[in-house]
Parts: C-alpha cells; sequence; structure tokens
C-alpha cells in the first residue's frame, strides 16, 4: 500500500443510465507510478469508472481529487491537461485521417499537423514504437494503431496512463513488448491504470488491484498475493466451473472441406482471403486463433455464403460443392452459424426474439407455410431455447436489444444448436459475455462436438481456444496455417503464427494494395 | 439549456398509437397561430380548413376521391422506407402512370372501345409507373446510386415528357390550342360507383391495397424480409435474403401503386391529360407514409386526414384568400411533429439545464 | 461585350447559386450530417430576400434577410436531428415540403412585382483585363462572395484544426466524442454554416438572377447542390468544377432554344435533370461504390451520459 497522497483518488463515484446503477459508490485510490489495475467481468462497471476518469462522463455523486485536490473534470481536455492519457479498447481513431492527424485531434494545442507529425516520429522512435505519420489508419494492423493511441498519450508526457483491456487485440510476442513499454513508462514515473480480466498479466505486472462486481467495489488486494482462482472468485462472485473438455482427435471424413479458397473483400479496407485450405471432422471443435482484422470477418462471410465463392467446389458441404449456395443452402445442408456480432449481424436489436428466430430458422425449421409465418411455432422455439440454456429476460418475447449481452449470445448459440445441426461454425462465441454465459457456451460448444457434430470456432481469444478446442488453425493476413492438434501445441508457437512468423511474404491484402 | 436524450428500454404499444395524434394536434395548434399572425380569426379558419372537407355527404366523397392516391401511393412508400429504399420520386411515378394509361385511352379514341379499355389503362399504367420507378432501383444496386437523388430528378423529367405530350403530339387538334389532350370516351373513364356521386372504384382498390399490404408486412415471410432489410441490412444478408433484389420488388411495387393512382386521378376527376395533373400527391404521400407509421391501415387513415388538409386549403382558397401554399406549410409542420414525437417513442427526453459540470455537447 | 464575354458571363451566373449552395451543404456533409433540405432552405432564402429587399428597398438587407432564412430553417433541422436525433433523410424531405410551401405564403404579395437586379461591381484594373476580365472581374458580389467561400472551405477543412476536428466528426463521431470534442455541437456549426450558404444562394436567384419572385423559383437546384456535393466527392475544389458544369449546361440549354435548334424545350428544360443522373452514375461507375463519403454520414448520434 502506498502511503503518500495517492494520485488519483475517486471516492464515492455513483454514476445511474436509467434504472441500471453502473457504478455504486466506487471507491479507488491511485499512487504515483503505481501499476494498479482494475478487474470486473463485462457489465462490472469498469469502462463507465474510467470514463469518469478521463472526463468523458460526469458522476451523478462522488468526488475525484488529483493529488490530493479536489477536481471537476468536465471533458477529456481538462483531464488531458492534468496529464491522464488514455488508450480505448475499441480504438477512438478515424479510418480515413492519417496517423499524425489523429494524433493531433488528441492533442489539446494549436500545433501544426506537420509539427504534430515530426515530434510524432521521435516520440515512438524513442519508445521502439515506430509509426509512419502519412499513412491512413486503416491501412494499419490492430497492434499499429493501438500503438497511436499509446504514443499520442506519451506526447502529452503523462502521469496516469489509462489502458481498457489493451491485450484483447494483441498476439502474445506482441503483448510481451506492450509489457516492455509499460514498464519502461512506469520507470519514468508515470501511474497506469491496467483495465483486464485476463488474472495472469495482472498478477505479473500489477501492484495494487481493486475488483469491481456489479457496480460496486468488492475487494482491493495485492494480485501478486492472490492466485488467479482467487481473482476469478472475487469478480464472479462464486466459483466458475472449468469447461469439460479432454482434446480427441476424430477420423471421421470432415464434413467441411474447404480447399483453395481465395476472396477478394468487398469492404475497401477489409483483408482479402488467399488459398484457404481447411478441413472440420464431425465430434472436433476445429479453432481459428488469429487477431482481429486478418480475415476471420472475411472468412466467416464465405463459409456461410453470405459472400460467394469464385467457384463451387471450393467448399464442400456434407459432400456437396456449396461455393456458390447462399446461406440457407448451405443450412439445409445441415450446417449453423453464429456471426460474431450480436446486435445488426446475429439478431436484428429492434425485432422480438420470435422474429430473431424467425431469422435464422425460416429455411430449417418449418416456421414459414406457403409464403405464412407460423407465429406460434416461432414463439415455441423461443421458449425451448429460452429453458434449453437458461436465457434471462423480462417478458416472454422482448426485443432483442432488451437483453444483456450474454443473455443475447446465449440465445443465438442456442436458437441454432437446439436444431441439432451436423456442423456449427461460430466466431468469437464468448466476446464481451459475462463469465457464468461464457461457460454455460463453450461447454454447450463441446457437448455439440461430443454429439458428433463438427464445430468450427473462429477466435481472438488463445485462452479460449486452448480450452475447447481440439485442433487449431491460425489466420494472417488471409492466409490460414494447417489445423495442428492442440494437445502438445505450445502457446508460444501459435502467437509467432499470429503474428505472422511462418506465413512468407504477405499478399492479397486489401488494405496493402490499396 | 439543453436535450439529454436517453433510450427507452422498452416503448408502449398505446404511446405508439398517440404519438400520431398528438402531432396532429401540435399541427392543428400551429394552425392557430399561423393564422393569428395572419390576422384572421383562427377558430373560422380552422373551421374552413378541417371541418368543411366532412361537412356533407358530397364532400365525403370528394375526400375519398382525394384520398384515395394518397392511400395508393403511401402504401407503396411505406413497403420502400420499411427497407431503408428512399424512393422520393412518386410524384414521377404517377405522372408517368397518367401517361402509359392516357396513351391508352388517346390510341383507342374513336377507334375502339369495350369494357376491357380502362382495365387495360390501369395495368399501363402500374407498368409505367413501375418502370419509372425501376430506373433509381437499377442505378442503386448496380452502382450504389443513391436513389434519393435519382428518383427525384426523374419527377422533373416525367413532369416534362407530360408538359411536351399534351403541348406537341397528343394535344387536342379540336382543342382551340389549350395545352391538353383529347376527352378520354366513357370507357376510358374510371368507373364511378354511383351514378351521380364522383366516388369511383379507385376508392375500393385502394382499400383492397391497404388489407393486402396489412397482411403482407404482418404474416408473410416477405413482409418480415421488408422489415428485417430496414432494420437490421446484415442480420437480413445473414438470414438469407438478397437485399438488392428486394429493393427492385418494392421499387417496382411502389412505382406500379403511384402509377395506378395517377391513371385513376387521370380518368376519374379530369377525363383528359392536362400539363399539371397532380396537386402534389406524390410528395403529400410521404408525410402520409410517416404519420401513418409506415404502416397500411395508418397510411389509411392519415391519408384521409391529408387529404381533409387538400380540400381544406382549397375551401379557404375561396372562402378566406388564403394561398393554397399554406396546404404544404401544414404538411411540413405535420411532418416535422410527427418525426418529432417518434423521438419522444424511442427516447426519454429530458431538458437539462446547462450546470457547470456539464458537458456542452 | 464579344459572343464568348457573354456566354462566359451567364454560365457565372447560373453556376454561382449552385456554387454557393454546394459549398455549404459540402460542409455539413463533412461533419456527418445529411441535410435533404436544401431546396427547401434555398426558396425561403429566395423568398425572404426578395420581400426584405422591396420592403427595405436595399438589395443588402435582402441578403441579410435571406441569410437568416436559410440558418432559421436550418436550425428547425438541427433541434430535430440533432436535438431529437430524428431520421435525417425524414426531416430533410419536411424541411423541402415545409420551405417550398412557407416561401409561398410569403411570397405571394411580391408576386408580380418587379426590382432591379443587383449592381455589378468591377474590380479595378482586373476588369479591363481582355476577354476574361469583364466575365471575371466585372461581377456581382456573389460571385467574388462563392470563390472566397470554396478558398475559404479548403483552407478551413484541410488547413486548420477546427476543420479536422469537423472532418473527425464526420468520420466516426464516436471516436470524436472519445476524445471530448462536442459533437453535437459542431455540427450544429455545420448545419447553420450550410442553411446560410443555402440563403445566400436563393437569394442570388430572387435578387440577381431574375428581378422578380416566383413560386418555386429554385426548381430543383437545392437538389442539384446535393448531387453536385456526391459528384465531387466532398471536395471543395471539385464542387466549383462540378457546379460550372450544371451551370454550363443550363447555360448551353438556353443558347441552343435561343439558336432556335430544333429540339422540344421541354426536353432542354430536362437536361440539367438528366445530367444530374448521368454524373452520378458516372461518378459512382468510376470509383466503385460511396469510398470518399464521410463514414459517419446520415448516422444519428446520441452521447450516452
Amino acid at each position: 500500500m502506498t502511503t503518500a497522497t495517492p494520485l488519483m483518488l475517486a471516492s464515492g463515484i455513483v454514476k445511474r443510465f436509467g434504472a441500471l446503477v453502473a457504478n455504486d459508490s466506487v471507491d479507488l485510490a491511485i499512487g504515483p507510478g503505481e501499476v494498479h489495475a482494475l478487474l470486473g467481468e463485462n457489465g462490472a462497471g469498469k469502462s463507465t469508472l474510467v470514463k469518469i476518469l478521463y472526463g468523458l462522463l460526469q458522476p451523478d455523486a462522488g468526488t475525484l481529487a488529483w493529488e490530493g485536490r479536489t477536481i471537476s473534470l468536465k471533458s477529456p481536455a481538462e483531464a488531458r491537461r492534468l496529464g491522464i492519457g488514455m488508450v480505448f479498447q475499441h480504438f477512438s481513431l478515424f479510418e480515413a485521417l492519417t496517423v499524425a492527424e489523429n494524433v493531433a485531434l488528441a492533442l489539446d494545442g494549436t500545433e501544426p499537423v506537420s509539427a504534430v507529425a515530426d515530434r510524432l516520429v521521435s516520440v515512438s522512435e524513442a519508445y521502439g514504437l515506430p509509426l509512419d505519420p502519412r499513412r491512413e489508419v486503416w491501412r494499419l494492423s490492430v497492434g499499429e494503431r493501438q500503438r497511436i493511441e499509446i504514443v499520442r498519450c506519451l506526447m502529452q508526457n503523462p502521469r496516469l496512463l489509462i489502458l481498457d483491456e489493451p491485450t484483447s487485440v494483441l498476439t502474445p510476442q506482441e503483448t510481451e513488448g506492450l509489457f516492455a513499454t509499460l514498464a519502461r513508462i512506469k520507470a519514468e514515473g508515470c501511474a497506469i491504470l491496467y483495465i483486464s480480466h485476463k488474472l495472469e498479466e495482472v498478477r505479473r505486472i500489477c501492484d495494487r488491484a481493486t475488483i469491481l462486481r456489479h457496480g460496486k467495489v468488492v475487494a482491493t488486494c495485492d494480485p501478486r498475493q492472490e492466485s488467479a482462482a482467487s481473482l476469478a472468485q472475487m469478480m464472479v462472485g462464486s466459483k466458475v466451473m472449468p469447461t469439460r473438455h479432454e482434446p480427441v482427435l476424430s477420423d471421421q471424413a470432415p464434413f467441411l472441406r474447404v480447399q483453395d479458397l481465395s476472396l477478394r473483400s468487398p469492404d475497401p479496407h477489409g483483408t482479402h482471403l488467399s488459398g484457404i485450405d481447411l478441413e472440420v471432422r464431425p465430434g472436433e471443435i476445429t479453432g481459428i486463433a488469429g487477431v482481429a482484422g486478418n480475415g476471420q470477418d472475411e472468412l466467416f462471410a464465405a463459409l456461410s455464403g453470405e459472400i460467394l465463392a469464385a467457384r463451387a467446389e471450393v467448399i464442400i458441404l456434407a459432400g456437396q460443392p456449396v461455393g456458390h449456395g447462399d446461406i440457407n443452402t448451405r443450412r439445409k445442408l445441415g450446417a449453423a452459424f453464429v456471426p460474431e456480432e450480436r446486435l445488426g449481424h446475429a439478431a436484428a436489436p429492434r425485432l422480438s426474439l420470435s422474429d430473431n428466430a424467425l431469422l435464422a430458422g425460416h429455411a430449417t425449421n418449418g416456421f414459414v407455410r406457403s409464403g405464412l409465418v407460423d407465429k406460434p411455432g416461432t414463439l415455441g422455439w423461443v421458449d425451448r431455447v429460452v429453458a434449453a440454456f437458461d436465457v434471462r429476460k423480462g417478458p416472454r418475447d422482448p426485443a432483442a436489444s432488451a437483453l444483456s449481452g450474454g443473455n443475447l449470445q446465449k440465445f443465438v448459440v442456442g436458437r441454432d444448436i437446439l436444431r441439432n445441426p451436423r456442423l456449427l461454425i461460430v466466431s468469437q462465441p464468448t466476446w464481451g459475455v459475462d463469465a457464468g454465459a461464457a461457460a454455460l457456451i463453450r461447454q454447450a460448444l463441446v457437448d455439440l462436438a461430443r454429439s458428433g457434430a463438427a464445430v468450427l470456432v473462429i477466435s481472438q481469444d488463445l485462452d479460449e481456444l486452448f480450452e475447447i478446442a481440439d485442433r487449431m488453425a491460425v489466420i494472417f493476413h488471409g492466409r490460414l496455417s494447417p489445423a495442428q492438434p492442440t494437445a502438445g501445441l505450445a502457446r508460444e508457437a501459435v502467437g509467432l503464427l499470429m503474428g505472422g512468423s511462418g506465413f512468407g511474404p504477405g499478399e492479397a491484402r486489401a488494405r496493402d494494395a490499396a | 439549456m439543453r436535450l439529454v436524450l436517453s433510450k427507452r428500454e422498452n416503448s408502449s404499444r398505446w404511446m405508439s398509437l398517440l404519438s400520431p395524434l398528438i402531432a396532429v394536434a401540435l399541427t392543428i395548434a400551429s394552425g392557430a397561430v399561423l393564422f393569428a399572425a395572419m390576422g384572421l380569426d383562427p377558430a373560422k379558419a380552422l373551421a374552413i380548413y378541417f371541418l368543411s372537407p366532412i361537412s356533407d355527404t358530397w364532400a365525403l366523397q370528394e375526400l375519398a376521391v382525394k384520398a384515395t392516391p394518397l392511400v395508393l401511393i403511401s402504401v407503396g412508400l411505406s413497403l420502400c422506407y420499411l427497407s431503408n429504399n428512399w424512393n422520393i420520386g412518386a410524384e414521377g411515378q404517377f405522372v408517368m402512370g397518367a401517361i402509359f394509361g392516357g396513351g391508352i385511352a388517346i390510341a383507342t379514341h374513336g377507334v375502339a372501345n369495350g369494357p376491357w379499355v380502362f382495365p387495360a389503362m390501369m395495368l399501363a399504367g402500374m407498368i409505367g409507373g413501375a418502370a419509372l420507378a425501376m430506373i433509381p432501383a437499377m442505378l442503386k444496386t448496380r452502382l450504389s446510386v443513391n436513389e434519393i437523388l435519382t428518383s427525384l430528378m426523374l419527377v422533373y423529367i416525367a413532369e416534362l415528357l407530360l408538359d411536351w405530350l399534351v403541348r406537341g403530339p397528343w394535344r387536342d387538334p379540336k382543342g382551340f390550342n389549350f395545352p391538353q389532350s383529347v376527352m378520354f370516351e366513357a370507357e376510358a373513364q374510371t368507373i364511378r360507383l354511383t351514378s351521380d356521386g364522383r366516388i369511383n372504384i379507385g376508392t375500393l382498390i385502394a382499400l383492397v391495397v391497404v388489407v393486402l399490404a396489412a397482411f403482407l408486412l404482418s404474416r408473410m415471410l416477405k413482409g418480415f424480409e421488408i422489415r428485417l432489410v430496414g432494420e437490421a441490412p446484415r442480420a437480413a444478408r445473414f438470414a438469407g435474403f438478397s437485399q438488392s433484389r428486394l429493393t427492385w420488388t418494392v421499387f417496382a411495387i411502389s412505382g406500379a401503386l403511384a402509377g395506378l393512382a395517377g391513371i385513376i386521378e387521370v380518368g376519374g376527376t379530369m377525363g383528359q391529360l392536362q400539363p399539371t395533373i397532380s396537386p402534389g400527391y406524390g410528395f403529400t404521400a410521404i408525410i402520409v407514409a410517416f404519420l401513418g407509421r409506415l404502416n397500411p391501415i395508418g397510411c389509411l387513415i392519415a391519408g384521409v386526414f391529408l387529404a381533409i388538409t387538400f380540400i381544406g386549403g382549397e375551401n379557404a382558397q375561396i372562402a378566406l384568400r388564403l394561398p393554397l401554399d399554406v396546404t404544404r406549410v401544414f404538411q411540413g409542420l405535420l411532418l416535422f411533429f410527427v418525426l418529432a414525437c417518434d423521438a419522444f417513442l424511442i427516447y426519454r427526453v429530458r431538458l437539462v439545464r446547462s450546470a457547470p459540470q456539464e458537458r456542452s455537447a | 461585350m464579344t459572343m464568348f464575354e457573354a456566354i462566359l458571363l451567364t454560365i457565372i451566373t447560373a453556376s454561382t447559386p449552385l456554387l454557393i449552395a454546394a459549398i455549404g451543404q459540402l460542409v455539413v456533409e463533412r461533419s456527418g450530417v445529411l441535410n435533404l433540405g436544401m431546396e427547401g432552405m434555398m426558396i425561403m432564402g429566395a423568398a425572404c430576400g426578395f420581400a426584405a429587399a422591396i420592403l427595405s428597398g436595399n438589395s443588402y438587407i435582402g441578403v441579410l434577410a435571406a441569410i437568416a432564412a436559410g440558418m432559421g430553417m436550418s436550425m428547425i433541422f438541427a433541434v430535430l436531428t440533432l436535438g431529437l436525433a430524428a431520421n435525417q433523410v425524414a426531416s430533410g424531405l419536411a424541411l423541402s415540403i415545409f420551405g417550398l410551401g412557407l416561401s409561398g405564403v410569403i411570397g405571394a404579395p411580391f408576386v408580380g412585382a418587379r426590382r432591379d437586379t443587383m449592381a455589378r461591381l468591377d474590380l479595378p484594373v482586373l476588369s479591363d483585363l481582355p476577354v476574361i476580365g469583364k466575365a471575371l472581374f466585372g461581377q456581382d458580389p456573389f460571385v467574388y462572395a462563392s470563390f472566397a467561400l470554396v478558398i475559404g472551405v479548403w483552407w478551413f477543412l484541410t488547413r486548420t484544426k477546427p476543420g479536422l476536428i469537423l472532418r473527425a466528426c464526420g468520420e466516426s463521431h464516436a471516436s470524436a466524442h472519445a476524445l471530448g470534442y462536442p459533437v453535437l455541437k459542431i455540427r450544429l456549426f455545420a448545419i447553420l454554416f450550410g442553411g446560410a450558404c443555402a440563403g445566400l444562394a436563393g437569394a442570388y436567384l430572387s435578387l440577381v438572377y431574375t428581378p422578380f419572385w416566383s413560386p418555386g423559383m429554385t426548381a430543383g437546384r437545392g437538389w442539384i447542390a446535393l448531387a453536385i456535393v456526391v459528384f465531387a466527392s466532398w471536395l471543395p475544389w471539385r464542387a466549383m468544377a462540378g457546379a460550372y458544369l450544371f451551370g454550363g449546361i443550363t447555360i448551353l440549354q438556353l443558347h441552343a432554344q435561343g439558336a432556335g435548334v430544333k429540339i422540344p424545350s421541354q426536353a432542354m428544360a430536362a437536361l440539367p435533370y438528366l445530367v444530374t443522373i448521368i454524373a452520378l452514375v458516372i461518378i459512382m461507375s468510376r470509383r466503385g461504390g460511396q469510398q470518399s463519403a464521410p463514414a459517419s454520414l446520415g448516422v444519428p448520434f446520441v452521447p450516452d451520459r
């Protein structure tokens, strides 16, 4: 415990959004030069708290004190003036603007962009975080984008640096690089508020930890004195059941076979796929690891049929060439799909759950007879999914957006698992959901595979893939490494692949070609 | 002072029925203010505007005749707007329908006639309206050209085409050089429902269209597809629905309905083609669609209300010497209020005094 | 004055209102807002400008009234779309319908009134230049204002920090908000600027282009200005090129009619609208999609708090 006056002291912070109390009398003390972890599940109120510390939100009650002096932060500009910098989880960057323009926007002076660019180069070189100021952001990788956010904080000589889930988008090797940078920043006397739910990381780099649950502080501790399991229990409030999973390897013929799939991304900022080979066998979970933006969206779209392939034979499903078949053709052959975006892709936010059941099942579940929708049928399906997957909701048939992230994810996964698909392709199955829902979904995926279905999981969460996948491949710049059995696979080896080593010279990438 | 919006968790059903009524009430209230500002007795002016059109059976028939094109067009536009296809060129599609249908009437004039003529005119009118609507649909789906601008530009082009036709090739040779076509023969006029009244078969057709569209949207998979594409285009693709095919479909339907309205209007109230055949039905129908909450039954009610303002405007022009444009002011105000009331449905709106610790965003 | 000078002069006169309106709309769209109410704001500018000029006997008071009318109209749009997060397309349409109606009511007493168009302002020395002198430097003040607007907006957007911030709001309002920029306030200023430009463009029509007011005299120019912004890929200099292209076509059409070309006058009158469609088709097929459009264009922004 630091005995000196805290650099930043938040006391009794309350923030309400309508009926929801996001922060309920939260106290937080960050000492000078300390690396402080803010731990909590999704929805525990971490993001709200840091937005208050950065001046983006104003608390309904409670006070902030900076070096013992009470302050009110009316805007991020004031926070920056005090020396508070923030690295956002979903970067606050402008894709069509250059790196220098992006940095200039976060600086409060009237320094011309050209001068910003010069200073940017010198700071980024000093910290070993190279950046080209003239590049437009959409051309950069996720790691480079994070670098912009860090460098632009460093250019303001910060006293407190806030990082929101910084490693969730990085490869293990990039994470090591980030830790080295953080160590250096700390050595220069800057305090760091580190928001994460990766407990091993927190135990490794943080001096203190404040743990939030349902908007309240439940504990403050020294993470090095705790185990990952005890931290997890404080976060979740109960013991988390690990997924029951023993890796197996199936010898059955693949249900899905992809051969030499190449695809131009329709998104001008997207990633082209190039020469993808993949087999997914019944009884197994195949995982695809990779850093965001390496072609995961395009691969999902190609496999689901949202984008059609150039030749039918490149995708063989249940022995049939389906590269030219739309998504419902593939569903009728026994495939099911769960995309990454819950709201807007997997489900229509303002439509009811029964309409959302119709959305995915109108071709396969007998919901439609001669053009007419069987409304009781879709409602009945909702009831079954809700019962089987423990979906918590108010009314019987609410709008999809009324559900919490975890409950909606259980619904969109459940609505397809319940029809016993022979192949399930799911992208980011537990992204941004609470630990209970995540555990339930992972177990359901494992059970589905054990019941004889082929399962393909595309995920950026390496821990998740090591927990449930039987084989694993890595996607990088639109190319896919051969899948290898997870048992005996080293994290470091996967991390190297995620960073691109072993792929040879890159090619066919929209953002490089443009 | 500023407005603060926060999303409502669930919007109540009866509020969504109430909000158009509130918009109407606000429009009438601002009408009273407007009339007072123009030095008129607000009560008398409002009575002429909103009560005289529903005062007797003759007036009610007139009302039905005026409401028919508004309802027909707005139902089609609702399908477009629900699916995020911004067809604002219904006025041109209306004119095109009149040109195509009127062409048959002129071609058969004094040559052939029979009970088939008017149905053929209606079919041609629908084809004409749909054909014009297909142009923005094609440009949108093939080249992603903004359909708002193209559909609107085609309004001017269709109107100029009509102008040229009635002044040039289709001008009545015995018409003393007036810019108008021959009078349609009896078989080429819109079928009347009563021998002495003005109400015609168009009103029945509009009612059938309302029922069909309501059934489509509430019961059929195609209706779900229309709603889903507008609500969440990516989810619609995930459901396996083709967005571009739907764009073609809704543009074709709304163009056909506007064209149908055009030929019914020309065959029913004028009996000939003239340089100007619409007091702006195609644009007013946009307001009808929104006031009716993009719901066919709602369009029926809203269409009748806006028809009242049309007739009220004509009556006020005669009785109070008010310019006809006052009607458009009302219509614009009404749409403002409808959109504002919708915000109160989706968001909880609070007026917050700008306290110093609040950000001024 | 030679024939060439005369044509150049009329082209400038026809292009100037389009240019002023388009440059205003360009700024609005760069901030991420799609205001389809151009036609309504423009016609209100024409009506109010003419009315105020007749009543006061002073053209400049007319101009100020037109600018005020355009800004007032755009304020209605701002309240709906920023304050209440209403649908921008529908709100813009409402503004156009409302403006066409209200301008008719305001202009009704002035139908048939005539007044002298505004005097030209010869720039000394420059206006004596051969060939282009009279056309470029012997113009009414609006023409100079339109050139100044193009240069000013270009400089503002590409060379200043506030311009960078405005573009940032149009690219990603979420990111701009996260950095602490007041997105709605910035968009409000952009919308008001667009309204002022639209009003000014309308004043040009009733105070310079013609000596009288007639209902609906904008004749779709507001919509064409919107198309010019797309055609220009949201760049000020290209907007200028676009405006002059459309102005040129309008004039060509008039001269062709005057020269007795045997084409129906309606076909000639339809030319600007047809060219608008063709221009949009060409620009979209060449670029393949709306790549250069501001990424947040037309998306309502509601900050959480």
